[in-house]
């Protein structure tokens, strides 16, 4: 993966938009957080391989930036996103990883399926 | 504590590298002995957060990575029968309950085992290591001639729900064959062992102690976690 340059990671969004996606959107505190620190509430969420169509992507902001979808009926959007990269199946994965190298955000579009 | 000779040990855990922290010592032990072990590992650790940064691995390019790293825990420890259950990372507590039963049970008829290992309910922390101990309790719960059953548990009230664990084994002997295993699952493990290193240069009693030692309970059938199921 490569750190988001907006205007590369813009060409790629909209290279998406307006065909029917396979999206992953996925956050995430680990499911450690509240055992090294047990007041933390733990919250994330997970959904992968649900079928979307956007009609506008777009990312914004210094990083970690934010990555929003505009959907006919509704809206796609992840905060935190720091690197990204179009993979060898031609499918773009955009995540989030903080400074210790832990993942804590993932937006991921497709043509195809992800694996189970 | 010396390590019996078993027919048979299953070990079932839900990720690469659960075996390698607590227990690879002990499975390394089994198999010097001649004791044939098996490891069912449920998933492949898709969901594990250590990607780096900048990062060596995607959400999609991890779980092949986290494979080769277990078969080569595998191989460290000298592990031949590695099964691979196929579900996912943090879904395993929402898979069908009685399925996963099915699952453990299916283990246990066909490998026959004297002492299966897998996490203490409720003091495993993780929400898949608590499915995979809710599971494999149950099925060992329905046999009529249970095995020995070995778990481990690390949840911070672990002392005072369970005191101190009742089997401690020496596994200094094999402790290259556990170092061995936590290495193989890098990707997950570099800056805790960098960690170790260090505090084992400083001669840190704890560490060594955590090289030399494997703690499980045996688990209370008498204290059982539910009623039934």
């Amino acid at each position: 993966m490569e750190l988001v340059e907006v205007k590369k990671l813009q060409v790629e969004l909209d290279a998406f938009a307006n065909r029917d996606v396979y999206l992953h959107l996925e956050t995430t505190n680990g499911s450690y957080a509240t055992h090294f620190n047990e007041g933390f509430f733990n919250a994330g969420a997970f959904i992968r391989n649900v079928v979307i169509n956007y009609e506008l992507g777009k990312v914004v902001g210094e990083s970690p930036h934010r990555v929003g979808l505009k959907l006919p009926h509704g809206w796609v959007y992840a905060q935190g996103i720091t690197h990204y990269e179009l993979d060898e199946q031609g499918r773009l994965l955009l995540a989030g990883h903080d400074g210790s190298g832990k993942l804590a955000v993932a937006l991921q579009i497709s043509e195809t399926p992800f694996s189970y | 504590m010396t390590i019996p000779k078993e027919r048979h040990v299953l070990v079932v855990f839900p990720h690469p590298d659960d075996e390698a922290f607590g227990v690879s010592g002990t499975i390394s032990t089994h198999i010097k002995q001649g004791t044939p072990v098996t490891y069912a590992c449920l998933t492949l650790g898709e969901m594990g957060r250590n990607l780096g940064n900048p990062p060596f691995a995607t959400r999609e390019s991890l779980p092949q990575i986290r494979k080769k790293e277990l078969i080569a825990s595998a191989e460290a420890m000298g592990l031949t029968d590695l099964r691979m259950m196929g579900l996912r990372d943090k879904t395993v507590e929402f898979e069908d309950d009685e399925k996963m039963v099915g699952m453990m049970a299916d283990l246990i008829t066909e490998l026959n085992p004297s002492l299966v290992i897998t996490f203490y309910p409720n003091l495993s922390v993780h929400p898949d290591h608590e499915a995979t101990a809710r599971a494999v309790v149950r099925a060992v719960r329905r046999m009529e001639d249970r095995p020995k059953l070995h778990c481990v548990a690390f949840a911070n009230n672990t002392l005072d729900v369970l005191g101190n664990p009742d089997v401690v084994y020496d596994i200094s002997p094999v402790r290259d064959q556990k170092m061995g295993a936590m290495k193989a699952h890098i990707s997950q493990t570099a800056w805790m062992l960098e960690e170790m290193e260090h505090k084992l240069a400083q001669g840190d009693t704890e560490t060594e102690n955590w090289l030399t030692k494997e703690r499980f309970y045996n688990y209370r059938w008498d204290q059982d976690f539910e009623e039934s199921f």
